[in-house]
């Protein structure tokens, strides 16, 4: 019973991924833009390297570097845009027969994310490797194990940035203003999570704090780990796993809801 | 100038403040947007001081650059990313869909002046928090300093500011009009966004090889640091110059190259 399950989910899960594989091969000029935009921990790393900021906090240019371009990878693999097209098929309707579908409606928006990451890999690759033509000094070769659990955090840090949003898309069904409030929620994202300021650069009071919050888990720890840095690993998977645990019952009430407020719209 | 011309400036200037009021009525209908983008400005704002101070350590300068000085260019930055929200965002991402959607057909027939009417045809308010957030930024950075602001720096500084802002304008007009031939591009637009965050920062602070892309290839240089530098009182005449000349240069561009994109467009259907 179990294995036919298994067999189902697994029919159901590539059929979804070849499916969306397809369409964002579609979108190929635009998913190159988009890497393009993910420069920002790049230009950030332009500005700490001859900064005095980074001599107090002790930080030497080849750990700059390793940081920083570990976060420009991070970022590419980790962007969540679920808001803006779930609303628009919200609004179309277009969510009405994935409701009828024997499959919970978010997977086919987590593979439609994996299959745009996957669309993303070539570009990022052009990325790194005009890097290290300009600048071969900036780049490194992580170990085996580093790669590994670097890719997993990545992981980690897609769903749980995915979770995050799914919460806050989930309120468009109350509201017409959800995406405005997910701007907000990325501002604490931009600056707490390492991707424009590596952790240690900051005043332990502001460093407690962001640890408070699930932000560093979504750079800064995966960023570490490939950049070979020392961190707590187990202390990091640790912390992903518990905001996981937390986002996500969350979001699966609200989803609830929403999809009968949906109903009760006639939409 | 002849009866024939002031009549025209005032049309166009009518105009102007006919699309922007009714935009304004459109937009006042979520008052939730006022409280966010309010929070999204101090946020952003707070956060842009947090990582400057970061970057400056137990130092004294950044790039060669005071901390009072520095505060000038983020408040620059400041100013012109409101700007972008008020005017360039709202008006220059709705080219791809009338593109798109056949509907710059119409715009084309009306009796105005097309780059005119698709740059300028709605404002959108959620911009001013920035806008005013950056002037009082600048104002604040500049009385910190012992030497009093000079009238003649003042000048200068905002018709460089007007300058950068016009650039601005050129460089988003440009990419948002490649989706004549492209349509899938709407995005560069975005790409541009977050490239000229590196205006936040004195250029002085990049590596070398940097400095020159970020003034020849994407002159931010003349969008925050050069108008700064005039509002501190040390603005070099060459940088003056280059600024005006790559604004005026920009806006030639950028009309040759919608009368260019024009006569390839084709409409949505053919």
């Amino acid at each position: 019973m179990t294995r036919r399950r298994l067999q189902r989910a697994g029919r159901i899960a590539r059929a979804l991924l070849s499916s969306q594989y397809a369409l964002m091969l579609e979108y190929r000029a635009e998913i190159a833009l988009w890497a393009l935009s993910g420069v920002l921990p790049l230009i950030m790393l332009a500005v700490w390297r001859d900064s005095n900021g980074a001599a107090t906090a002790g930080l030497s240019g080849a750990q700059l570097s390793h940081y920083f371009v570990a976060a420009f990878v991070v970022r590419q693999f980790s962007v969540v845009w679920l808001i803006h097209v779930f609303e628009e098929d919200a609004l179309q309707g277009r969510l009405s027969p994935y409701l009828l579908q024997p499959v919970q409606p978010l997977w086919r928006y987590v593979a439609a994310h994996l299959a745009e990451q996957a669309t993303r890999v070539p570009f990022v690759a052009v990325m790194l490797a005009a890097l290290a033509v300009l600048q071969p000094s900036l780049l490194w070769i992580p170990s085996l194990s580093q790669l590994v659990l670097g890719v997993l955090a990545i992981l980690g840090a897609f769903a749980l940035r995915f979770l995050l949003q799914t919460i806050l898309t989930m309120l468009c069904f109350w509201s017409e203003r959800a995406a405005a409030l997910d701007r907000l929620a990325l501002i604490p994202y931009l600056f707490l999570s390492g991707l424009v300021a590596p952790l240690q650069a900051f005043p332990p009071a502001i460093r407690r704090l962001a640890d408070c919050t699930p932000f560093p888990s979504m750079v800064a720890f995966p960023a570490q780990l490939l950049a070979g840095e020392a961190v707590d690993v187990i202390d990091g998977f640790a912390r992903l796993a518990l905001w996981c645990a937390v986002l996500l019952p969350i979001s699966l009430v609200l989803w609830k809801l929403g999809v009968r407020r949906y109903g009760a719209m006639g939409a | 100038m002849d009866g024939h011309h002031l009549h025209r400036i005032g049309r166009y200037g009518r105009s102007l403040r006919r699309f922007w009021l009714s935009s304004l009525q459109a937009e006042f209908e979520y008052q939730l947007n006022l409280v966010v983008e309010l929070l999204a400005v101090v946020g952003n704002l707070v956060g842009s001081l947090f990582v400057l101070r970061l970057l400056f350590g137990n130092g004294a300068s950044l790039g060669g650059w005071s901390w009072d000085a520095a505060l000038v260019v983020l408040g620059l930055y400041t100013l012109l990313d409101g700007f972008t929200s008020c005017v360039l965002q709202p008006n220059l991402s709705q080219i791809v869909n009338h593109v798109q959607n056949g509907t710059l057909d119409f715009v084309l027939l009306k009796p105005i002046d097309s780059q005119f009417w698709l740059s300028t045809r709605s404002f959108s308010p959620w911009g001013l928090p920035g806008i005013a957030a950056g002037l009082a930024l600048i104002g604040w950075a500049l009385m910190q300093r012992s030497s009093a602001i000079s009238p003649l720096g003042l000048l200068i500084g905002v018709v460089l500011l007007v300058s950068g802002a016009l650039i601005l304008y050129s460089l988003w007009f440009l990419l948002a009009s490649l989706s004549i031939w492209f349509v899938k591009i709407w995005n560069a637009t975005e790409v541009l966004r977050y490239t000229l965050v590196a205006g936040r920062y004195p250029i002085s602070a990049y590596p070398a090889a940097l400095r020159l892309v970020f003034t020849f290839v994407l002159p931010v240089a003349f969008l925050t640091t050069v108008p700064a530098e005039a509002l501190l009182g040390h603005s070099s005449a060459s940088w003056v110059f280059g600024s005006l000349a790559a604004a005026t240069l920009a806006l030639v561009g950028t009309r040759l190259f919608w009368r260019y994109a024009l006569r390839h467009y084709t409409s949505a259907s053919s």
